[in-house]
C-alpha cells in the first residue's frame, strides 16, 4: 500500500490479511492508505514480530500502531517494542471507522491520531434489527 | 484430564490459544510454563492483559509446573498448559511422567530451523528431541487450532503433514 514518496504515519499488524485489507478499504475511500504499513503475522515467530515492530519505531518513525486482537501476538510484540517509549501509542481492536478518522486527521500528529479516533471506532460498531431484544 | 491441552507455542497466550482453543473449550484456566516470563512481572502482566476475566492465568517456571502438576490436572475446569519451546516441554515431561501428549501448536521461523508445515519450523536437535518424546510413549502432533486435523510427529518430519 505504501509509495516511496509517501511517508508512512502508522502501522497495521494484524491476523492473515486483514492488515492489508483494512488499507487498501482506506485508499478505496479516501486515497489515503499509503500513509499506512501493513503486516500479517503469518510465519512469524514473537521474536520477529517484536524485532520488526522495534524497527519500524526506531529507524522509520512509526509513532501508532494499530493490532486486531487484545490478546493477539501483534499486540503483545507491539507492547514489548514500544517499552519505555512514550511517543509511540498502541490502538488495539481497530476497525476501518477508526482508521478513516486517523488519516484523515493529518492536522494531528501521528500519536495524537490514533488517540483521536478510538471513540469513532468505538462508535462504528452497531446491532440493528433481529427482531425484539430477548430479555 | 481437566488439563486438556499441552501445548508447545512460541507466541504463548495469543488469539489462537486464548479464542480459537479457549472458547471451544470453554476454558478456565491457563498454566504458562516459561522460566523468563515466570520471573518478569512486567510480561506476566502483559500476558494476564490478554486473557478474559474469567480465565486464570498461572505462571510458573518449568520445574514448579511439574511440583504442581497434580494440583493442575484436579482442577475440574478445563485446562491449558504452554511452553514457549520444545525445550521446556521435554524438561517438564522429564519431570511429569504424567503428561502423555504434547500438541505442536505453533514454532515459528529462526536461523537452523527447516519448515515443516506453515506453522511448524523445526532445528535438528528439536527433532530429536521431539522424537524422544515419543520413544517415551507421548503422542505428539501437530495442530494450530481446534477445526484442523492433528498431524501427528512422523508425518510432520516427513513432509506429510500438508
Amino acid at each position: 500500500m505504501n509509495s516511496p514518496d509517501v511517508v508512512p504515519r502508522a502501522l497495521i499488524a494484524a491476523h492473515g490479511d486483514l492488515a492489508a485489507g483494512l488499507a487498501s478499504a482506506v485508499d478505496r475511500i479516501t486515497g489515503r492508505g499509503s500513509v499506512l504499513l501493513t503486516l500479517t503475522n503469518a510465519g512469524l515467530g514473537a521474536d520477529e514480530m517484536e524485532a520488526t515492530v522495534r524497527e519500524l519505531i526506531e529507524h522509520d518513525g512509526i509513532r501508532a500502531i494499530f493490532t486486531d486482537l487484545p490478546s493477539g501476538s501483534w499486540t503483545m510484540a507491539a507492547r514489548r517494542a514500544m517499552r519505555g517509549n512514550d511517543e509511540v501509542v498502541l490502538v488495539t481492536g481497530v476497525n476501518l471507522a477508526a482508521l478513516l478518522e486517523f488519516v484523515m486527521r493529518d492536522d494531528l500528529d501521528p500519536a495524537a491520531g490514533a488517540r483521536a479516533c478510538v471513540d469513532r471506532a468505538r462508535a462504528a460498531i452497531a446491532a440493528v434489527g433481529g427482531g425484539p431484544r430477548a430479555a | 484430564m481437566p488439563l486438556e491441552l499441552c501445548r508447545i507455542d512460541d507466541r504463548l497466550i495469543h488469539g489462537q490459544v486464548v479464542l480459537g482453543w479457549g472458547q471451544q473449550m470453554q476454558l478456565g484456566f491457563i498454566v504458562l510454563v516459561d522460566d523468563e516470563v515466570a520471573e518478569s512481572e512486567w510480561e506476566r502482566e502483559l500476558y494476564r492483559m490478554g486473557v478474559p476475566p474469567e480465565v486464570d492465568v498461572v505462571f510458573e517456571t518449568v520445574k514448579g509446573a511439574a511440583t504442581r502438576l497434580a494440583e493442575f490436572q484436579n482442577d475440574p475446569r478445563p485446562g491449558i498448559l504452554l511452553t514457549g519451546d520444545v525445550e521446556s516441554m521435554v524438561r517438564l515431561v522429564g519431570m511429569c511422567s504424567a503428561l502423555r501428549s504434547v500438541n505442536i501448536g505453533g514454532i515459528h521461523h529462526k536461523n537452523g530451523r527447516v519448515q515443516r508445515l506453515r506453522y511448524v519450523f523445526l532445528s535438528p536437535e528439536e527433532e530429536s528431541a521431539l522424537r524422544a518424546l515419543e520413544s517415551q510413549g507421548v503422542a505428539v502432533s501437530a495442530r494450530d487450532v481446534p477445526g484442523a486435523r492433528a498431524i501427528p510427529l512422523s508425518d510432520v518430519l516427513s513432509g506429510k503433514g500438508e
